[in-house]
């Protein structure tokens, strides 16, 4: 992996967070973001999360990630939706795959 | 330092301190599963110094770690973060002027914005941004020193089944903001694009590509231009 561009990444990264976060307050005057354009941001953030949390469970490069990844991930989630303890959420996930693949499912 | 303590209700602190501990934890997995994901350890260690915002660090080191270029993933996590600019407008009076503006707007967070806003007076509202903001960038920035460190002890993450972990971690995250219907449309749409796109597509891209999602994202009250 190029290491240089990878740190550029991350300093334009850390810039741009830092910007955004200082924008609000150097708008000092009582400037109120429209409420539809806040609704669709934090939608965005929901989505992108959303896609991520879909690829990575169920794609492994360009094909399909096997079986004991996306069990484990559904383990995990059901916990979550119950409301478990988040430590709870991320051990199952992991020992769910990590036991069907002693088991040899791939 | 002393008025901010007593400024604060002890309830709130027990709060402020749960939350402080729990980020911790994520932040642990945070740096295990970077890591473990191949990346090098100070890789997620700068971006939570100077970066500070958990789910666009997952974001990010999850399309880089999937071999994405750091530039989609940098777009992926400012969009993410883009959300800062509304908490920036709501809390701008907590976190006052001078040296104060660079230094709280780096802690900004979520759950920092969350408890300020739901204090009554400025007083305790800037009690309760900076001891929260403060409390969770030192717990979540030694969580995540701590796990790079034992993720690079571990050389086969998918034993340890580590993979699933980090979509779970996530899915974690994101599920409360889930149970609005429009957004879980939206995200589904997304979801359902990314998925599609990720054989043809270099990796970053089909995530990227879910905002098409938004496409089904509605309000459900007509805007007021609309109405006019």
């Amino acid at each position: 992996m190029n290491k240089t561009l990878l740190l550029v990444g991350i300093l334009i990264f850390a810039v741009g967070t830092f910007s955004l976060r200082l924008a609000g307050p150097l708008m000092r005057t009582r400037f109120e973001l429209p409420e539809r354009a806040q609704q669709v941001m934090a939608a965005a953030a929901v989505v992108l999360l959303a896609a991520l949390v879909a690829t990575a469970a169920l794609t492994d490069g360009p094909g399909a990630a096997g079986i004991a990844r996306p069990a484990g991930v559904l383990v995990g989630g059901v916990l979550a939706w119950r409301k478990a303890p988040f430590v709870l959420v991320v051990v199952a996930a992991a020992a769910t795959a990590a036991g069907l693949r002693l088991l040899g499912v791939p | 330092m002393r008025s901010i303590w007593r400024t604060i209700d002890p309830g709130l602190l027990r709060d402020i301190a749960l939350v402080c501990l729990a980020d911790g934890v994520v932040g642990l997995w945070y740096g295990a599963i970077s890591v473990g994901g191949g990346l090098d350890l100070w890789v997620p260690v700068l971006l939570s110094l100077v970066v500070f915002a958990g789910a666009s660090q997952f974001l990010f080191v999850g399309i880089v770690a999937a071999g994405g270029s750091p530039i989609a993933a940098t777009i992926a996590g400012l969009l993410v973060n883009s959300r800062h600019v509304a908490f920036g407008l709501a809390v701008s009076d907590v976190i006052g002027n001078g040296w104060r503006r660079p230094l709280g707007s780096h802690v900004m967070t979520d759950e920092n914005v969350a408890f300020a806003l739901g204090q009554e007076d400025l007083r305790q509202k800037r009690a309760a941004y900076w001891v929260c903001g403060i409390g969770i960038f030192v717990c979540w920035n030694i969580g995540v020193v701590i796990g790079a460190l034992a993720g690079s002890v571990i050389t086969d993450t998918d034993v340890f089944g580590l993979d699933a972990a980090f979509p779970a971690v996530l899915l974690a995250l994101v599920l409360p903001s889930l149970r609005g219907r429009k957004t879980r449309t939206a995200a589904l749409a997304g979801s359902v694009v990314a998925l599609a796109a990720t054989p043809f597509l270099p990796a970053g891209l089909p995530v990227l590509l879910a905002l098409l999602g938004l496409v089904f994202y509605r309000s459900d009250k007509p805007s007021l231009e609309a109405v006019r």
